[in-house]
């Protein structure tokens, strides 16, 4: 059994395309330097990343497959699951090796499999669009809309344009603190921010409540209200509601707080 | 600083216009325009689910729920004693602002009791809207219910304002209708709706002449029916829908199975359960119409005038029609692939484009996503030994697939979005 190391990267991934093609060799892992090598291991190969290979089989990849494909590989490799290297390495080794555009054969396990992830990755997405909830916070007597989200992937950089249009008048910033970064949009640019070690403003992921607005409680109490009012009580489904919104949403959605915020 | 007092309308106006079950925020799309808030997407978004399960978009509130007529399936209905509240129209165009500000809403449902007259409800409600995109510069989407009555003048500046308008029928027949609504006639309800329609057309066309003429209800309009507190067979609710759907304007008729909110009542009769799985079978087959180009006399017809409730109405229309069957997977033309139960839009597309690069076996059907147990009666394929139909009678299969039914569908879902 084969395996090629690289360096994490997906100009190393594209790398290790190339080198396959070159050595003639299809290894069965792609792994990191930190990995474990498994068992039954005959032969392990290091690739070296470089703008050349991967401007080659970039400039390949696009030619080759419709932006649908390119878009699926693109969420698989910011879904930064372990097995992404392997999984884009032997759909590109796939697409290479013949003429004709398979990139919607399905009936293909290793098509399917970016398709499956991809979707994923895109599920995630969609939920931040859906369950981001801003807070009117106070900043040096400036208000910003602040949000803190906790998505399963890598994702925020998809959804800064959704964002970017939909709240254009007001600053804001989407913050990941599983991932300790952000962005801040100030009405013109969005540009990525981190937080201060050593400030308070963020307390258990939460927001610090001397910094919300004086009337940001209230807002979320009137939500909150809200969707207690329109839950039909002859109705109640509390299993679908969750498999709609996943309980690890729920810290950041004020409406599902038990308490009046 | 916000009062208690909005609080405590805002809970008393949503309590009032939850039995609307119209949910959807999509089909328009709108760009943020030049430094305005907010804008619409051609699938719409979800944005919280309630305790029983349902997608909230939109903000979906009452102007009022003072109201002079007296509905028997309303809770708002005149006879009934319930708190009363009325927002004023800045007011609630403001609380719209700051919900969407916090990304807790796509836009806003409007509805309203009926104070007055119809014109004057209409009147202060286009208020709140054009409020909305006038003063505010708001790019959301705006679901406004037309009052059944109002002037044709009235109903044309709504639709200039509002991304859909609707007017609800609740109740299919007109007897019925008279009877619980008595105030209420299917003149007035069908009159707005035709006004909606014919602006709508009139629209398009000045659209493709001038190309900056205002859109009028660009996502087109609904309606809702009631099911289950009058006596219409499914028979009569399909091909009312059906007709609805052959107005070019209706988008969607949204079922609402009754909830019995008026106990005393006479007019109204005593049930314990909301017709949950009977709503989830108009629903199904209601997809049908739209997206399965199934007649809705396959469906519903003088034999069977209701829907099976053990079964969704694809499979109980295969198993009524077994010379349809077999479906070759591998030559069949997309059409009739998905008239195959356990075979959904989806699924069928990937066959369609996956099949031309070799031909599929059962393996490759199940990893797409066909629900094999159902299809399976259904279909040949590729290393599949012979059509399982023949050698199964229908009540064989009726049993085997027969399902307690889940009413996930209940309230028609928004459409995620995929990458396809
Ligand atoms: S007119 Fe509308 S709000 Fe008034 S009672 Fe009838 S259904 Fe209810």
């Amino acid at each position: 059994m084969i395996v090629f190391r690289y360096d994490d990267t997906f100009e190393g991934v594209l790398s290790a395309v190339f080198d396959a093609f070159n050595l003639k060799k299809w290894p069965q892992h792609i792994l990191t330097s930190s990995d474990i090598l498994p068992l039954f291991c005959t032969e392990e190969f290091y690739v070296q990343t470089t703008d050349e290979k991967f401007n080659r089989v970039s400039q390949a990849m696009t030619k080759r497959l419709p932006s649908i494909a390119l878009n699926q590989i693109s969420y698989v490799w910011f879904s930064q699951q372990p097995e992404r290297a392997i999984l884009i390495f032997n759909y590109l080794v796939k697409v290479f090796k013949v003429k004709h555009d398979i990139s919607h054969n399905f009936a293909d396990p290793d098509i399917l499999a970016i398709r499956n992830l991809a979707k994923k990755v895109a599920h995630e997405r969609h939920y931040l669009m859906m369950f981001v909830r801003f807070n009117a916070i106070n900043n040096q007597g400036e208000k910003i809309y602040f949000a803190s989200v906790e998505p399963r992937y890598n994702i925020l950089p998809f959804v800064l344009d959704f964002f970017k249009d939909r709240f254009a008048d007001q600053k804001w910033v989407l913050f990941d603190s599983v991932r300790q970064y952000g962005y801040f949009y100030d009405l013109k640019h969005v540009q990525i921010i981190h937080l201060d070690e050593h400030d308070d403003f963020m307390i258990n992921g939460q927001i610090n409540d001397n910094y919300l607005n004086e009337d940001e409680r209230r807002f979320q109490k009137m939500w909150h209200r809200y969707c207690q009012a329109t839950t039909i009580k002859e109705r109640v489904n509390p299993k679908l509601q969750k498999k709609s919104m996943p309980v690890r949403f729920w810290k950041n959605l004020p409406e599902t707080w038990h308490e009046d915020p | 600083m916000i009062k208690d007092s909005t609080i405590k309308k805002l809970e008393i106006l949503a309590e009032s216009a939850k039995y609307d079950v119209s949910c959807a925020s999509s089909g328009t799309t709108r760009k943020n325009q030049q430094g305005g808030i907010g804008s619409a997407h051609g699938w719409g978004i979800c944005h919280t689910f309630t305790a029983d399960g349902r997608c909230v978009s939109l903000l979906k509130i009452m102007l009022t729920n003072f109201c002079l007529y007296d509905c028997a399936y309303c809770i708002n209905r005149r006879s009934n004693d319930i708190r009363r509240a009325a927002f004023s129209p800045k007011e609630l165009a403001e609380l719209t602002i700051e919900f969407y500000r916090r990304n807790y809403i796509e836009g806003l449902f409007l509805s309203s009791g009926i104070i007055k007259n119809a014109d004057h409800t209409m009147e202060r409600m286009l208020r709140v809207i054009k409020d909305l995109r006038t003063v505010h510069n708001f790019n959301g989407y705006i679901h406004m219910k037309a009052i059944p009555g109002a002037s044709r003048e009235l109903v044309y500046q709504a639709g200039l304002y509002a991304d859909r308008l609707s007017v609800n029928l609740e109740i299919p027949t007109e007897d019925n209708l008279k009877r619980l609504a008595p105030e209420k006639d299917h003149q007035s309800i069908f009159l707005p709706m035709r006004h909606i329609q014919q602006h709508l057309l009139e629209n398009k066309e000045e659209r493709s002449k001038f190309r900056h003429a205002p859109k009028f209800s660009a996502a087109g309009q609904s309606t809702q029916l009631i099911v289950g507190a009058t006596d219409e067979t499914d028979q009569q609710i399909l091909q009312l829908t059906a007709k609805l759907y052959k107005r070019p304007s209706m988008k969607r008729v949204y079922y609402s199975g009754f909830i019995p909110v008026n106990g005393y009542d006479k007019r109204l009769p005593v049930v314990k359960d909301v017709p949950r799985i009977r709503e989830n079978r108009l629903y199904q087959a209601d997809w049908l119409l739209r997206f399965y180009k199934f007649d809705v006399n396959e469906i519903v017809n003088d034999q069977h005038q209701t829907l099976d409730l053990d079964m969704d109405p694809k499979l109980s229309w295969a198993i009524r029609n077994p010379h349809y069957f077999p479906i070759d997977i591998n030559r069949a033309s997309y059409a009739q692939i998905l008239r195959v139960p356990g075979i959904g839009v989806r699924s069928a597309k990937l066959i369609v484009s996956a099949r031309q690069h070799g031909r599929l076996n059962l393996a490759a059907l199940k990893r797409i996503g066909v629900v094999l147990k159902r299809a399976q009666f259904f279909i040949i394929c590729h290393e599949m030994q012979s059509f399982k139909l023949q050698n199964s009678s229908p009540e064989y299969i009726r049993l085997s697939l027969k399902e307690p039914s889940l009413p996930i569908m209940a309230v028609p879902q928004q459409l995620s979005i995929g990458l396809e």
